[in-house]
């Protein structure tokens, strides 16, 4: 009885971390603040999910911590192998960001 | 208990929801893998819950399988996007 309640409420946490995660990824204003709120947030939320089924059905656990750390593992590797070659082709960026390097080190 | 379920089924069809006009207005390529990334991610999920609503743990194997594709895809987008500027 007690597993069925943490599970439903690692479910909720998750799903609002993942609703959070793609709210950010509508409304943020540009490609690299999109790609850091879509991608730690939805990666929070899969942890949560998946744990909180797994707890709720113990007979997944193991293929559900499976998935987690490989989840945990790809999605950042992904994430900055995306936002470099974007910065490598030139995407524009935010015009309030300060780019330290080029902005600042440079002149 | 099952009020918080259907609001965790709320939330989650909202993100797919959002995640899906970025995925279609996105102003360049970029933003669109993106979409397609978190997209994927999500679709992992709710095939676990598939998983255990029809109570085949072969569907769990099949959830491994989706989260690697979709690593490799994006990994070969970002690459070739990448590749593409220098010719």
């Amino acid at each position: 009885m007690i597993n069925e309640i943490i599970g439903v409420i690692m479910f909720l946490i998750g799903s609002i971390f993942m609703f959070l995660g793609a709210l950010g990824l509508m409304r943020m204003p540009d490609l690299y603040n999109r790609l850091q709120a879509g991608t730690k947030a939805t990666t929070l939320g899969i942890i949560f999910t998946i744990l909180g089924l797994g707890i709720y059905y113990p007979e997944i656990i193991f293929k559900a911590i499976l998935i987690v750390l490989f989840i945990l593992m790809s999605n950042p590797v992904s994430s900055s192998t995306l936002a470099r070659s974007a910065y490598k082709k030139g995407i524009k960026y935010y015009e309030k960001t300060i780019n330290e390097v080029e902005d600042i080190c440079l002149k | 208990m099952t009020i918080m379920i259907i609001i965790s089924a709320v939330f989650i069809i909202l993100a797919v929801i959002l995640t899906f006009i970025r995925f279609l207005i996105g102003p360049t390529v970029y933003d669109r893998i993106a979409a397609l990334d978190v997209l994927t991610l999500i679709t992992t999920v709710i095939i676990v819950v598939l998983a255990v609503n029809y109570k085949q743990k072969i569907f769990m194997d099949v959830a491994i399988v989706y989260s690697l594709l979709s690593f490799i895809g994006v990994i070969a987008f970002a690459r070739f996007m990448e590749k593409k500027i220098d010719q």
